[in-house]
């Protein structure tokens, strides 16, 4: 009995000092993230959630985007542009190696971009590369790349998940075993369960200060809840804002509120009638009370955006104030299209809280001035076949999250047909802009162009609310590219 | 017993069969394109074409149909469209935690269920009789994800015993595996214990009037002998198929709970793989549930006839 308590008293005792050493230097973090990614590959899917375990922290690129949205060198340590815009020199950093102990070098480089342009791409992207007519490579550590136009955003779009060095050697499966140059190697991979990363020892860059990271995925947003509270994670990069309220007076969280690249947007199909008249969609953009949408919808966290652009943007303009929320002028705009007691149509929401919600916000809203909406709940799957490939849908609610996508107002194969040839002449000329002066100018007359027309009602930006324990530091707050950046994240006393 | 055996498992094969052509021609009815899915909103017409034809997408429908069947033959389920991994791979490490899970339940529901059911019996009318049913009427009625819930808040956040959820790998360590299912086993358990209690009892007391009980009392055992000797086995026939029943439910329909608990299993799996159309997962993991709900039908039956020898008697030819 005496031996057993000592025994038991003696292994309590080590333990306590254990758990103490691990307390004092922690260097792992353990985040929850909603939804798992279908696989690892940011090169062959569009999903947000690949990106969010991957970009940056496995794999890189010859540029990165960081927290701020700026372009800043990748594996390419330097470049020159020449004068005429249409040939890149990229000089790369001497000394990377893959995970899987493979040298990076401008061959790889050529790989990447031979496969993205390839006939069997199935890149999820490929237009924003489509312009590179040749890939050279003038030594293992230089590398120019052709094009047959400007492209104003070109170093951008380079730092994108989809333009990610992979090598020959592994890229066939990087969708279930990862292996790029990025600071963080991936360790594996419990389906259903969690991702574990750990430091890559070698990484050419700055060191890391955590050893590992697992990514949790965890639905449910109460279950996320408690996973925090008992400490089983130590944070997430974007929380419902319904239950954010549990965090905000707690002391042992901290919760950081930025802003994201959604612009949340009432589509409408503008080749239906009675949608392709400009006084209905006026009518409409009257009817909004977007204020009272964000409060109902995000519980206050969001801003209200009067065309397609992100308000952290530099070239951005608050155009809130074209249509201001007016029921007696949207009632007259109708009266005048022709529609004196409004009209019925329905409304196709996607399985995301904050469509569902504003959805039935909006139904309310649009019925005070005559407009009948009946809503009708879609699954994803069938939202893009419905309404995103069909265009089978009168209105839909949708944020469109990637970086400066203003560009698609320009298709008018979109979904939501908008077509008008001034706009896309305008974006031709500012994506074949560089001068920064000229690109905001035009970036503006752009934006709004498209308030006026009213091509969709612009409700807001979604707000990134991460929750995170209060001893972290170095988590991004807003989210300028879809990703969860683990670079600069450390445990502080 | 053989002809019987060989009766029900062509019956057995037959069903599967059927169940095999409605699973792939209502998937195949289902809108959304897979293709379109893993490239989202924003990939071009030219993209999503070549990934459908990478797929195998582009054959038509009894091609597509034959070759699925085939493969199964062959023991090749086929390859995860979104997930780009062997379908049969991916559904076997999530059996790793829903077969399990569903035993742990099966085993508490009836550790608990039957003892407390027979108990009830033998007191009936009595205080713990009510006190039991009550208790067994609430357990059915509360749903388990809420349960789950409470049961997290208790034993995860605030007392910090077990895990609020996730799952450990078996061979990383088996110790923290168990624990992390211990939670949502009793999650599971609660209802279907209930249950079994419900009918053991209400089996028993049936039983306890027959004349062969009278029998029994009249050649001298006492009450207690004589349901236990006599009465249990008899009501042990309607309690074996609700169990059948059961088992079946707890293999296919531990979804909710797994969510609650972010437990890597196959009613999560099927269900991201529904929303994501990765079809071919979705009709593979719908298959093997099949086969495990109708092979414990099977052996339900099987059993039956081993408890009660009227049964295969008067099925023999």
């Amino acid at each position: 009995m005496n031996k057993t308590l000592k025994a038991f008293g003696l292994a309590l005792a080590l333990s306590t000092a254990l758990a103490g050493m691990a307390m004092a230097q922690p260097t792992e973090v353990r985040i929850g993230v909603a939804l798992e990614p279908p696989a690892l590959d940011p090169t062959a899917g569009a999903a947000e959630a690949i990106d969010i375990v991957v970009y940056q922290n496995v794999f890189e690129g010859l540029t990165r985007i960081d927290q701020n949205g700026a372009v800043q060198p990748g594996l390419a340590d330097s470049w020159t542009i020449s004068d005429d815009g249409l040939t890149y020199t990229f000089k790369l950093h001497d000394g990377v190696t893959f995970h899987d102990g493979t040298t990076f070098d401008a061959e790889d480089v050529k790989f990447t971009f031979d496969r993205i342009l390839g006939a069997d791409s199935v890149n999820a992207h490929r237009e924003f590369y489509e312009p590179i007519t040749s890939i050279t490579v003038i030594d293992p550590l230089t590398i120019e790349l052709k094009l047959d136009r400007q492209i104003g955003r070109f170093l951008f779009d380079l730092g994108r998940g989809d333009a990610v060095i992979v090598a020959p050697e592994s890229a066939d499966n990087n969708a279930n075993d990862p292996i790029g140059t990025g600071p963080f190697a991936f360790v594996q991979w419990d389906k259903g369960s969690r991702v574990v990363l750990e430091a890559y020892g070698p990484y050419w860059g700055e060191p890391v200060h955590l050893t590992k990271a697992s990514y949790v995925f965890i639905g449910d947003t109460a279950t996320l809840t408690n996973a925090l509270l008992a400490g089983d994670i130590d944070g997430t990069n974007n929380f419902s804002t319904d239950a954010l309220a549990v965090f905000e007076n707690n002391p042992q969280f901290k919760v950081l509120v930025g802003t994201t690249e959604g612009e949340t947007i009432l589509s409408t199909n503008n080749k239906r009638p009675p949608f392709d008249n400009l006084k209905v969609r006026q009518a409409m953009a009257h009817a909004l009370d977007r204020q009272a949408i964000i409060d109902g919808t995000t519980n206050g966290y969001g801003t209200p955006i009067g065309a397609p652009f992100a308000p952290h943007n530099p070239y951005y303009v608050d155009l809130t104030g074209t249509y201001p929320y007016d029921p007696e002028a949207a009632r007259a705009l109708l009266a005048e299209a022709g529609y004196p007691d409004g009209f019925s149509a329905t409304l196709k929401l996607p399985p995301v809280p904050y469509a569902r919600t504003s959805g039935q916000i909006i139904a309310s809203q649009f019925a005070a001035v005559g407009i009948k909406l009946e809503l009708i709940n879609v699954e994803w799957a069938q939202w893009l076949e419905d309404v995103y490939a069909n265009k089978d849908f009168d209105l839909s609610i949708i944020s469109h999250v990637e970086p400066f996508d203003i560009g698609n107002y320009a298709n008018p194969d979109y979904y939501f047909g908008y077509d008008n040839p001034e706009f896309q002449a305008l974006i031709e000329t500012l994506n074949g802009t560089v001068d920064e002066t000229k690109r905001k100018a035009l970036a503006v007359e752009a934006q709004t162009i498209l308030a006026k027309d009213a091509v969709n009602g612009y409700l807001f930006e979604l707000a990134q609310t991460g929750v995170w324990n209060a001893k972290l530091t170095g988590m991004w707050q807003n989210s300028p590219i879809e990703g969860l950046v683990l670079r600069d994240i450390a445990w502080t006393e | 017993m053989i002809a019987f055996t060989l009766r029900r498992f062509l019956g057995f094969a037959a069903t599967l069969l059927v169940a095999a052509l409605v699973i792939f021609w209502l998937l195949d009815l289902l809108p959304g394109d897979p293709a379109q899915f893993i490239l989202g909103i924003n990939a071009t017409p030219e993209s999503v074409a070549r990934l459908r034809v990478q797929m195998g997408l582009d054959a038509p429908a009894h091609e597509r149909f034959l070759a699925w069947i085939w493969g199964m033959l062959q023991g090749d389920f086929g390859m995860s469209y979104t997930q780009r991994a062997p379908v049969a791979e991916l559904i076997w490490a999530r059996l790793a935690v829903t077969l399990p899970l569903s035993i742990f339940a099966m085993v508490i529901s009836i550790v608990v269920g039957l003892p407390l059911g027979i108990l009830a019996a033998r007191r009936r009318g009595k205080l713990l009789d009510t006190a039991i049913m009550v208790t067994a009427q609430t357990g059915v009625a509360i749903p388990n994800f809420w349960f789950g819930m409470l049961l997290t808040l208790l034993f995860a956040v605030t007392l910090r015993w077990l895990p609020p959820g996730g799952f450990t790998p078996w061979n990383e360590d088996g110790g923290a595996a168990f624990r992390g299912l211990i939670l949502p086993s009793l999650a599971l358990a609660l209802p279907q214990a209930s249950i079994l209690a419900r009918v053991m009892r209400t089996a028993l007391v049936d039983v306890t009037g027959q004349d062969y009980i009278r029998t029994a009392r009249a050649k001298g055992l006492t009450m207690g002998e004589a349901v236990w000797r006599h009465g249990v086995r008899n009501a042990l026939l309607p309690v074996l198929t609700i169990l059948g029943l059961q088992f079946a439910y707890l293999v296919a329909g531990t979804i909710i709970v797994e969510n609650v608990f972010y437990l890597p299993g196959l009613g999560r799996l099927i269900f991201t793989a529904i929303s994501e159309r990765d079809l071919i997962l979705v009709r593979g993991a719908t298959i093997i549930l099949i086969v495990t709900v109708t092979a414990t039908m099977l052996l339900t039956d099987i059993a039956y006839a081993l408890v009660d020898p009227r049964l295969r008697e008067r099925s023999a030819p």
